[in-house]
């Protein structure tokens, strides 16, 4: 009987996950379906799932309109940079707040977090004016920079979690054997916390590939990335669905693409620590 | 020094001279995604056998992104774009901000005199043209021939909203997926907005009186809403409340709409390739009541140049090319006369291959039967035929819109609804200090 409900329940609860995961696939599932039909079918009503007329036309023009592969590479070069720099000023940060903190230290992270709540476009024209003044407009120098104090709070809050559950005793042992700050940081913390950091990577290159507010306003022409590359696509007035749903597959597939292959390291690291 | 050696230096040298002398100015063109826009870009290359020294940089982004960046861009004095796609709306606003460099200077062969007098009175600010229309529309009425023929009814080529609503009930039959009228009823300014405020003339109806006090709890406001809930209601697809301009086109091309109010540049979507009923489609006047004036709007999308563009010859130079009567010849000799950018020059409407596309005619008199300068039949403080050029009706519009499209959708009453409108304009009119 015990095995029966235990069974019955696991059912449950498989039927569960799937329709979750089902419903959370379905947008993408959409898209990449929508991108190939015929305009006049993209739009049809009632909608055609399968039985369509598949093409690969709507690729076709989409390059054809599009250098592709140049708002790729600045989505690259600003994800990579932005996570790079992040976490280069997010380690010794969260290092300090995990072992040494203050008595301000959760004061502290809150004001970092509450600066995610203020809509971006309130501080969109001051930091226009700054980066026209600075020459940092429609450069990826100046995009990486902007993503890497947006997404500063998220780094500092997920490296301190994971910081937290490291033993301080073991960081005291390397102190003890002679061990300097930067030793300590770089030898001892870094590698016991592979699996925060490399989750707080993850994380924070798929925030930077699609954060579509600052790399639009900031960027003309030279260091757009997708996210611009997307905007194109859509019309006042025509049919446009299909060209926008290729448009889109081929902005989010090199991240989709990552993100399967590293999920393993995803769920593990924002897992850490989550039983003991 | 070897003879391959000294050929090589030579060779850099004057690739380095020629480099010089053939200096490149690169424009920044930004622009919304359309079909002319497309075609234009596909058709640079007469652009720079004609102007070498010229590259053009293109940025393509839906209409509302483009309008923030740009907004930006010119409020910081960022000169990050040389030419600019706006609208009518924009013209008479950034013009009179001073953020759009004046286009009077262009050369004569851009033959301003052959610009249509009502889009041109639209992008022209104390005087000055401040933007170079690229293809100009109304709306008008396009409606099933076969439908009408077995209805037994004639379609006017000037309609009233009563033969309007007449037709509408004799067309449908929703049993057969077949509805009478599509009308706008997506929220937003552009959206069902544009489509009320200018059926809204037709009925004696204003946004503002001449102290800008909203007018909404006015007879004519509500003969204009019951009206159009009426015919939405009993004769409308079912949703329509989530229906803008692309959802109506797909609706008519698929031959589930007996007419459809809308701008004259979908004529050429209904008759296009894309559509089962190419061949029924007529096209008429947008109707009127009788009061003298048409509920058709106006609208042009144009190229300007931004006063802090510091390229404002290669600008200019690239307007002229792109909006000159050469460019329709230049469109029609590659791609034929129906592809031409419509609504921007007599001479267009002169020739004879082109009038005698269907929609031709009825496109230039819906486009004459608007004045922006005098949109009403009651005086206005306000220019603009489908908007009121205000930089707050962006927001009033949608505001407004959102209103009447909950009333569609069966949220809102008529009266409710109107009360609604009422009340919110007049707190954001006081608000930015219009009412005193």
């Amino acid at each position: 009987m015990a095995r029966h409900v235990t069974t019955q329940r696991r059912a449950i609860n498989s039927a569960a996950a799937w329709t979750v995961a089902l419903m959370l696939f379905f947008p993408i599932l959409w898209t990449v379906l929508t991108s190939f039909k015929p305009e006049a079918q993209a739009v049809a009503s009632p909608p055609i799932f399968l039985g369509f007329d598949w093409t690969l036309q709507n690729y076709v023009d989409v390059n054809e309109q599009r250098d592709y592969f140049r708002y790729f590479v600045n989505s690259v070069i600003i994800a990579l940079g932005s996570t790079a720099l992040g976490l280069v000023l997010a380690i010794p940060a969260a290092w300090s707040m995990a072992f040494v903190p203050g008595r301000k230290t959760k004061d502290l992270l809150m004001w970092m977090l509450s600066t995610k709540m203020m809509p971006a476009v309130g501080v969109l024209v001051p930091i226009y004016l700054l980066f026209k003044t600075l020459g940092l407009l429609d450069t990826r120098v100046g995009l990486v920079v902007v993503l890497t104090l947006m997404n500063l709070p998220i780094i500092v809050w997920m490296l301190y979690t994971y910081f937290k559950e490291i033993p301080g005793e073991i960081l005291e042992a390397a102190r003890m054997d002679g061990a300097t700050l930067k030793s300590e940081i770089l030898y001892v913390l870094t590698p016991m916390a592979v699996p925060g950091i490399a989750s707080t990577v993850l994380l924070n290159i798929i925030l930077a590939w699609n954060e579509a507010f600052w790399t639009i306003n900031l960027t003309v022409t030279d260091a757009a990335p997708l996210t611009k590359f997307i905007s194109g696509f859509s019309s006042p007035q025509g049919l446009f669905y299909a060209k926008l749903s290729a448009a889109s597959t081929m902005a989010i597939a090199p991240i989709l693409i990552m993100g399967w292959f590293s999920q393993k390291q995803l769920v593990r690291g924002l897992t850490f620590g989550a039983v003991k | 020094m070897t003879v391959s050696l000294r050929a090589l230096l030579g060779a850099t040298a004057f690739v380095a001279l020629t480099g010089v002398a053939m200096a490149e100015t690169t424009i920044t063109v930004a622009t919304v995604n359309n079909g002319d826009m497309i075609r234009m870009q596909g058709l640079m290359d007469d652009f720079y056998a004609k102007n070498p020294d010229i590259k053009v940089e293109w940025v393509t982004l839906e209409e509302n992104v483009l309008r923030q960046n740009v907004t930006t861009d010119i409020a910081t004095n960022g000169g990050q774009y040389d030419v600019l796609t706006i609208g009518t709306y924009e013209v008479p606003i950034w013009g009179k901000q001073g953020w759009l460099a004046s286009l009077n200077d262009l050369p004569a062969d851009y033959d301003v005199d052959d610009l249509l007098p009502a889009i041109r009175g639209g992008l022209t600010v104390d005087g000055n043209l401040m933007a170079s229309p690229f293809y100009g529309e109304s709306s008008m009425v396009m409606y099933r021939k076969d439908l009408m023929d077995a209805a037994g009814l004639t379609m006017s080529d000037a309609p009233t909203w009563t033969e309007i609503e007449a037709a509408a009930k004799a067309m449908t039959d929703k049993s057969k997926e077949q509805y009478g009228i599509c009308l706008r009823g997506k929220a937003g300014w552009g959206e069902n907005m544009a489509f009320l405020t200018a059926m809204s003339n037709s009925f004696g109806a204003r946004w503002f009186d001449e102290a800008w006090v909203p007018q909404f709890d006015q007879p004519e406001w509500k003969a204009t809403l019951e009206t159009y809930l009426r015919v939405m209601t009993e004769y409308g697809p079912p949703g329509a409340s989530n229906n803008g301009f692309n959802e109506n086109l797909t609706l008519f091309q698929q031959g589930k709409c007996g007419m459809w109010i809308d701008a004259t540049v979908a004529a050429s979507f209904v008759t296009g390739k894309d559509s089962t009923v190419a061949d029924k489609v007529g096209f008429a006047l947008a109707p009127d009541n009788g009061l003298g004036k048409r509920g058709n709007w106006l609208w042009a999308w144009s190229l300007a140049i931004p006063a802090s563009s510091q390229k404002q010859d290669a600008a200019k130079a690239f307007i002229n090319w792109a909006t000159n009567k050469d460019y329709l010849a230049l469109v029609a000799s590659k791609e034929g006369w129906a592809n031409v950018p419509p609504g921007t020059r007599t001479s267009l409407y002169s020739n004879p291959e082109y009038a005698s596309i269907p929609f031709a005619k009825m496109t230039i008199d819906s486009i004459n039967a608007a004045d922006p300068n005098a949109p009403t039949v009651k005086p206005v403080p306000y220019v603009g035929v489908q908007f009121v050029a205000i930089p707050e009706f962006q927001g009033l519009g949608t505001s407004v819109g959102q209103e009447f499209s909950a009333a569609l959708a069966g949220q809102k009453s008529v009266d409710e609804a109107l009360a609604a409108a009422q009340a919110l304009v007049t707190d954001e009119m006081t608000a930015a200090g219009y009412i005193k």
